[in-house]
């Protein structure tokens, strides 16, 4: 089922369920790809509160999209990152360097807000 | 009998339930908070393996009680092309598919023990394990 992607603004929210897979994701990075132009957003937040578990391929994809939206001249945040999961990531060794993260979506707004369109260099 | 499941994994969607189940079971054999998303973590990592590069397997999960200790078990098998080198497969950032190479050194990290046996051309056998209580002697 695909992700649906919708439009606030300047930009584009992403909320990923918790049965997701890999092909959903794949459809989702190419989604965010096409939209960001559609709609000339500047901005991509991918909502990951409801993921209780991410993978190491669950993370690259993430990790993908937000360089492709990047690519695309939209920055992105990673918002929602449970607890545990966090926990997990740093033990499995991933790492999210290059890719803004924020609390939750009004935080990720806000810190899209704080980035002036076309600088991309959060995080 | 609840304690012990074998789940064919064949596809994304028996990766998603593989790591339900284990979840599932994990619970009932009292881990929580964090270790449970270890777990479910770890076992994703071993079915996407499977789907990823043997096309079909299976995964084996029960709960070991031994010791008054309460222990999680978790067998990934497959028949597929075996791994060349699996010290170099055992190596972070090391991978051949569609992953970040960090599924069986992450998952080795997730859990307290992991043992990999792999011969080209006969398929892989992972067998890992988690205790609930940590054991006594075991420096973190």
């Amino acid at each position: 089922m695909a992700i649906p992607i919708l439009k606030q603004g300047p930009y584009l929210i992403a909320s990923i369920e918790s049965a997701v897979v890999d092909a959903d994701l794949d459809r989702l990075r190419e989604d965010v790809g096409q939209r960001v132009g559609d709609a000339r957003c500047h901005g991509v937040v991918v909502d990951v509160t409801e993921l209780d578990v991410m993978d190491s391929f669950t993370i690259r994809t993430l990790l993908d999209i937000a360089r492709v939206a990047r690519l695309r001249g939209a920055e992105a945040v990673i918002v929602g990152i449970q607890p545990e999961v966090a926990f997990a990531m740093v033990q499995l060794g991933l790492r999210l360097e290059d890719v803004a993260t924020a609390l939750d979506l009004e935080e990720g707004i806000a810190l899209l807000e704080s980035v002036p369109a076309g600088s991309a260099d959060v995080g | 009998m609840s304690d012990d499941v074998t789940l064919r994994i064949g596809s994304e969607h028996d990766i998603l339930a593989a790591r339900q189940r284990g979840r599932e079971l994990a619970q009932e054999a009292g881990f929580t908070g964090s270790d449970l998303t270890l777990i479910a973590t770890a076992i994703s990592e071993l079915a996407r393996n499977i789907v990823e590069y043997a096309e079909l397997g299976e995964i084996a999960i029960s709960v070991d009680r031994t010791n008054g200790r309460h222990g999680i078990v978790v067998v990934a098998s497959d028949s597929g092309p075996g791994i060349p080198d699996v010290e170099l497969a055992m190596q972070d950032g090391y991978s051949t598919g569609r992953s970040l190479g960090l599924g069986l050194p992450g998952a080795r990290r997730l859990m307290d023990e992991f043992e990999i046996e792999s011969v080209v051309d006969r398929g892989t056998t992972v067998r890992m394990k988690k205790w609930a209580v940590a054991p006594a002697l075991q420096q973190r």
